[in-house]
């Protein structure tokens, strides 16, 4: 027990002495919880659109007036041909081209029914999807206006379905609220597990783990002694994160402290004993950082952080099942937006114990004193 | 004779580095597996388009109009419909847990009140936790709803009807292969030049090594310029890869000229690698290099290139901020010459904001660049 005192002692002045580390350490979860939630905004707003009015009558330009008006649009200019508006799109000054051809009032009028042309740029296609639906919505409510007007009220009854929308836990669909217990789930894996790893690498590289080794302290107290300081900094940085997400998101955990806490605890043994596993087969620290870095890079793009689980392909939803990013995210989106209760995630707390007993038994079998 | 002799020493200090990158196998292994993994990952993994979703129904109606709805919605693609009686409380539960995530009411009689009062009301429930997810499904229920509505509306003629046609340019099926392929040209390149150069200078810093080098009659220059030379080949050797992936796996075609597209990596390259030369003279250990590769340079390019995250929905600073990663321009360059089959007058402007970093970069790692160490 004093021996591990005293390692531990060692462990938390070399790393409090390098203050770059520290700045990092504590600077990070502020910066990127600041910054993160405003870049990682998928909200289509500003949609960039370019006319081209060929018909120039009464309802042209009154259709052109209600896009206008609406939130989504800016109107980035009037063309005179399809050929020019094709120009903006291809700088990037437009993503929708409309184009209203000509007799467009007058078809209308006669042949009761009348086309317009929309062009979307498609090249992410999330944004084309979302801009052109808002763009029918407009045109159907146009429509719809104009349909009241011509008739003057004499239509024949039409069967509406009315759809009414509900989005609990986030009705109004604040992104913050998706994305911040993601990045704390990011936050809190980055640190442990590039730290632990690197720390003992370092040891090998320099050469200064062999006066270690040549002490009597036992393989067990090294490794506790090597993982518990990270497993703290790891907590407190996640509480920094936790205050951040309150103090400028307003993002209250709806479930239990204790139990987020709890399945924190269990993670950071599992992911900092993947740490030390890695530590055992890399010679040095640009093998160690590249290795984490591979790891990290995809179990954050496996696990939810951006796309959904849902929607991926079976192979890939099983191969999710042996990422450990995954439960995180998952457990941190599910008690804190959702107050999902110790019942409602025993599985999420199984896995992780498994998790954690398998990494950590690995590295200690593969951890050798000797090089 | 003078010249020549220069060129040999070069060339050996080139070798020297090419040795060093060979030799470490887990690293080789590393750079060249993970362009191949992130483009099956987001070609094959990673989409936003949501496929045979679970849905919970509760049909308090189980009439006709709401047993056929079912139906459309079970047939569809983005929905697989889940047999089971809840009530709204056990939605909330199964909501908790994770499994589902939209379920869909029909209030008692919907039937009889859609055909007796031509207006019925459906409630959709989605989890909004996820709020991309649950706009999407959202809007895929809808226009199930709308189609239905149409199909019993047909007998009747609805007049004065403005009819829309859609043409999804460069991109007509929506993939999202058109937007994370420059994406993930960037990211490698970032990672490879930046990270690998920053970190292998400054172990050379840290081992000693170094000093050696500077004490050669070479100029000290010269010595970095060599080390950059093999993670250059090694850059061009992954955007060849990625490039063939991208062709054949993922069947999306390069538009524009194969040499210019060679040419403009070339020049991002060299942008990148200046930069991790700059890191490397401003840092004293391979921790502090690494941390500042990865938090200065790789989370920025991932953020701020516009391959993720729309840029012009950022806040305007950020918007500001986004013009200083090298990456958002090569990644606007990559689109244009890849994807809309663009020539060198659409992206000159890019090109030279990319080479005028490269040369402030250059200066300033001179400037700053030390001959003694310590």
């Amino acid at each position: 027990m004093r021996i591990l005192f005293i390692q531990l002692e060692k462990e938390f002045r070399q790393i409090f002495r390098d203050t770059i580390i520290l700045t990092v350490l504590f600077g990070m979860p502020a910066i990127e919880l600041l910054i993160l939630p405003f870049a990682a905004n998928y909200e289509v707003r500003n949609i960039y659109l370019v006319v081209v009015d060929h018909d120039h009558s009464s309802d042209s330009r009154r259709l052109i007036e209600q896009i206008k008006n609406s939130a989504y649009f800016e109107l980035a200019g009037y063309k005179h041909s399809y050929k020019e508006a094709l120009i903006m799109m291809e700088s990037d000054e437009a993503d929708l081209i409309l184009e209203i051809p000509n007799g467009f009032e007058r078809n209308l009028v006669r042949e009761s029914s009348s086309k317009v042309f929309v062009a979307v740029n498609a090249i992410n296609g999330v944004k084309a999807n979302i801009g052109e639906a808002y763009l029918q919505k407009i045109l159907m409510d146009y429509n719809d206006h104009l349909r009241v007007q011509l008739t003057a009220g004499a239509l024949p009854p039409i069967s509406q379905i009315e759809v009414s929308i509900s989005n609990w836990f986030n009705p109004l669909l604040d992104y913050n609220k998706f994305m911040v217990p993601g990045i704390l789930a990011i936050l809190a894996t980055i640190i442990s597990v590039f730290f632990s790893a690197t720390n003992i690498v370092k040891e090998k590289e320099i050469g200064t783990i062999e006066q270690i080794n040549v002490t009597p302290i036992k393989k067990l107290n090294f490794i506790l002694g090597k993982l518990i300081p990270f497993w703290i900094l790891s907590v407190i940085i996640f509480t920094v994160g936790l205050l951040i997400a309150w103090l400028v998101y307003a993002i209250i955990p709806v479930g239990s402290l204790f139990l987020l806490y709890g399945f924190l605890s269990i993670y950071l043994v599992a992911i900092l004993g993947f740490g030390l596993l890695v530590s055992d087969f890399c010679s040095n620290q640009q093998q160690a950082n590249l290795v984490i870095f591979f790891f990290i890079m995809i179990w954050a793009l496996m696990g939810g952080l951006f796309t959904s689980i849902d929607s991926m392909p079976y192979w890939a939803k099983v191969v999710t099942f042996f990422n450990p990013i995954r439960y995180l995210i998952e457990v941190f989106r599910l008690i804190i937006l959702k107050g999902s209760n110790f019942h409602d995630l025993l599985p999420h707390f199984g896995i992780m114990t498994l998790f954690a007993v398998f990494f950590n038994g690995l590295a200690v079998k593969y951890y050798r004193k000797r090089n | 004779m003078h010249k020549l002799n220069h060129m040999k020493q070069f060339n050996n200090f080139v070798r020297k580095e090419f040795y060093h990158l060979l030799r470490d196998k887990v690293i080789l292994l590393i750079l060249f597996g993970l362009p191949v993994a992130l483009m099956f990952i987001f070609g094959f993994a990673l989409t936003n388009e949501v496929k045979n979703s679970k849905i919970v129904v509760l049909d308090l109606a189980k009439d006709v109009a709401s047993q056929q709805i079912t139906q459309q919605i079970d047939a569809s693609q983005y929905f697989q419909v889940e047999q089971s009686e809840m009530n709204l409380q056990q939605v909330e539960e199964a909501f908790k847990t994770g499994n589902i995530k939209v379920a869909i009411v029909f209030p008692e009689g919907f039937n009889e009140i859609l055909s007796h009062e031509n207006r019925a009301r459906v409630q959709i429930i989605a989890d909004g936790s996820d709020p991309n997810y649950a706009t999407t499904v959202t809007n895929y229920l809808s226009a199930i709803l709308g189609h239905y509505q149409t199909r019993i509306n047909k007998p009747k003629q609805i007049p004065f009807q403005i009819i829309s046609e859609t043409k999804m340019i460069y991109n007509p099926q929506l993939r999202s292969v058109h937007n994370f392929v420059p994406g993930v040209m960037a990211l490698i390149l970032m990672l490879v030049n930046v990270l690998m150069t920053a970190v292998s200078i400054v172990k050379e810093k840290e081992n000693g090594t170094m000093e050696v080098l500077l004490v050669s009659s070479f100029n000290p220059i010269f010595v970095i310029i060599a080390k950059t030379i093999p993670y250059l080949v090694l850059s061009l050797i992954n955007v060849t890869s990625i490039l063939l992936l991208s062709v054949y796996v993922l069947k999306l075609p390069i538009l524009g000229s194969i040499p210019l597209l060679f040419g403009v990596s070339t020049l991002f390259i060299i942008t990148s690698l200046t930069l991790g030369i700059f890191i490397s003279i401003k840092v004293s250990s391979q921790q502090q290099a690494v941390i500042i590769s990865l938090m200065g340079m790789l989370l920025p390019t991932a953020m701020f290139s516009g391959f993720l995250f729309p840029i012009e929905n950022m806040p305007k600073v950020l918007q500001y901020f986004s013009d200083v990663i090298p990456a958002k321009w090569y990644f606007i360059i990559v689109k244009n010459i890849m994807i809309k089959g663009l020539g060198f007058s659409s992206i000159w402007k890019e090109m030279l904001i990319l080479f005028g970093m490269t040369i402030f970069l250059f200066v300033l790692s001179i400037k700053n660049f030390k001959i003694r160490l310590g």
